[in-house]
């Protein structure tokens, strides 16, 4: 499989091509106008100043790290789910995919209330820890996973689909194991869509508020602290706040973007 | 010594029922027929891919049903070969060695021998993506045949592959087969394929594994008409070599390009066969004088059956054809083939 070459390919655009197109880049314009605006906009005293914000820095560290930790939990477990919904047909299968998006069509705020019932005090969790997970980077990790499981898991389900079944047929009948097919074979095969599931959940749980802010208003995360900000002082101060997330994201997503083309490249040319 | 003993299978809308067969260790067998009839699912479940409903896989007499396919070494070889992409040829070939855990360096010691084996140690750092069809082939053949299987199953294992190509690949599955001493057990919807390699041939059809035999067995003495069917196959003739590009068969002296010492049966298409009244002058090489026996209708063609001495051969030809020569029963035809319609085996 090589690369498409990047020009048009076929015969040249026809005028409902080019209606297409025109239609196409509203929706581009829509998405970068607010974010491009909103960026230059932030002058760059702003955002050094915005550097030097302790308060602003702290929670960007938190946001990350709770996001990483509870991408990195539900791996442990979203993977292994993910396969057995890839490879195994038993009953309750249909309802158990639908139930793993359930997330992602309800409310976030009252999938924090959900989340809140789970971990409060007077939970089961709460009463075997002791004491509540409200307020704590644990609760936050705990509201950014339930929210963001479903873009892990149906992403590893996917490569986990891509991966020829007869590979792990054909593995078996030469003496590996289950365990050692799956570590040998499925997952370095399926690890790259995997990664991307990863990185998918982990941005969707940087980008929670609704969920997070029920649980843990305090620490703030930086959804949580551009809220409250832009509450007490308005416009101005939030905004700085939010350019410097979505920055940080930004230059960290295209990195791994760049990472993973660069290991399919190299995959492709193998 | 492979025993499938009263095996059924059932998986949705498809089931094998009550089949049995015997491998013999060192065997060359075929299992011949045509596309849906099982013969992956048959190969699957002996690997123990798939779980008998009931029946067994025996080896040796020891009973191997609930072994694991890990455990049972049949190693399985694929129509499109499944080599594991992330990996290079030689990662590929000793996987199985990793796998039961033989030590780095002995296993990678196997690694060359095999690939030597098999015309492929120079591409053993090559990438999956970069081995042409044959290669790969190769490739899987060596992965399976480190790893020292009881039995290897193939399954349409040239059929991917360019006819030109193909021939030249059959010849060398047979060498590798009796190199190694394994057990080859080879599906195919391919009757060529099966009369070049097989010992003996298993004709699987709808409901099961109808006969099986030695080649010449199942064209001489087919046991059903439906097996006759499938093959069907006329002008299958014992014969014997005699000299480069020559053979005889019940004394009638047949021209055949791939004629060789080892040769025990020709093959002529009935459709390769042309019929005249009197001789003619043409490229084709082989032209026999013979009198019609009887004919049959064959689908929209009549099938004509001549004796030219105590051989006898059929042809294909449209009934426009007969009423044109009119030919009657005992009336002297010429039968006239080209070399290259002369299948030897």
């Amino acid at each position: 499989m090589s690369r498409q070459p990047a020009r048009w390919s076929g015969p040249p655009p026809s005028w409902f091509q080019s209606g297409l197109t025109l239609l196409g880049s509203t929706v581009l314009l829509f998405v970068l106008a607010p974010l491009l605006a909103m960026v230059l906009d932030t002058s760059a005293p702003e955002l050094s100043q915005a550097l030097a914000d302790r308060e602003l820095t702290d929670s960007i560290r938190l946001t990350l790290g709770t996001a990483l930790a509870a991408t990195l939990v539900c791996s442990l477990g979203g993977v292994p789910l993910a396969w057995l919904l890839a490879r195994k047909r038993f009953p309750g299968r249909a309802l158990l995919l639908a139930v793993i998006d359930l997330p992602v069509i309800i409310p976030h705020s009252a999938a924090g209330l959900a989340v809140l019932t789970v971990i409060g005090r007077h939970s089961l969790a709460g009463r075997v820890l002791g004491d509540s997970l409200l307020g704590t980077p644990a609760g936050i990790a705990a509201a950014m996973a339930f929210v963001s499981i479903p873009f892990l898991v149906d992403a590893a389900r996917e490569a986990f689909e891509g991966v020829p079944e007869r590979l792990e047929r054909v593995a078996r009948t030469l003496g590996a194991s289950p365990a050692r097919v799956f570590f040998t074979v499925s997952l370095p095969m399926a690890w790259r869509g995997i990664l991307s599931g990863m990185v998918l959940m982990w941005a969707r749980g940087i980008s929670e508020f609704g969920a997070v802010v029920i649980v843990a208003y305090h620490p703030m995360t930086t959804p949580v602290l551009v809220f409250q900000r832009f509450n007490d002082y308005g416009l101005d101060r939030a905004r700085s706040a939010a350019v410097l997330l979505v920055l940080v994201c930004v230059t960290i997503f295209v990195g791994l973007r760049l990472l993973a083309g660069r290991t399919r490249e190299g995959a492709r040319h193998a | 010594m492979l025993e499938v003993r009263g095996l059924t299978v059932r998986l949705g809308g498809f089931s094998l029922e009550d089949l049995s067969l015997k491998v013999r260790a060192g065997e060359y067998f075929v299992l011949l027929g045509p596309s849906g009839v099982g013969k992956t699912v048959l190969l699957e479940a002996i690997a123990g891919l798939i779980q008998a409903d009931e029946g067994g896989i025996l080896w040796s007499g020891r009973d191997l049903t609930a072994d694991p396919p890990e455990r049972r070494r049949f190693a399985m070889v694929y129509q499109d070969y499944a080599l594991f992409p992330h990996m290079d040829a030689a990662a590929n070939i000793g996987y199985g060695l990793g796998a039961r855990g033989v030590p780095r360096r002995a296993a990678s010691d196997r690694v060359i021998k095999t690939a030597r084996r098999l015309g492929i140690e120079t591409l053993l750092s090559r990438k999956v993506g970069q081995l042409s069809g044959g290669e790969r082939q190769r490739v899987a053949l060596a992965r399976a045949l480190v790893t020292e299987p009881r039995a290897l199953l193939l399954d349409e294992p040239l059929s991917a592959l360019d006819e030109v190509f193909r021939a030249q690949l059959r010849g060398e599955l047979k060498r590798i087969q009796q190199e190694s001493g394994a057990a080859f057990l080879h599906v195919t919807h391919d009757q060529e394929e099966a009369m070049a390699l097989g010992d003996r041939i298993g004709v699987m059809l709808d409901g099961g594994l109808r006969q099986v035999g030695t080649p010449e067995e199942l064209f001489h003495r087919p046991t059903d008409r439906e097996v006759v069917r499938f093959l069907g196959m006329r002008n299958v003739l014992a014969a014997r070599y005699e000299r480069e590009g020559v053979c005889s068969s019940c004394g009638m002296e047949i021209q055949a390009a791939g004629a060789e010492p080892s040769t025990r049966h020709v093959w002529v298409r009935p459709e390769e066969v042309l019929l005249s009244l009197k001789p003619f002058d043409s490229s084709a090489r082989n032209q026999l004088a013979g009198r019609v026996v009887e004919w049959r209708q064959s689908g929209s063609l009549l099938e004509v059956c001549l004796a030219a001495g105590s051989l006898e051969l059929t042809a294909l030809i449209t009934y426009a054809s007969f009423k044109e020569l009119g030919l009657t029963a005992g009336q002297e035809v010429y039968a006239t083939f080209k070399i290259s319609a002369v299948h030897c085996f």
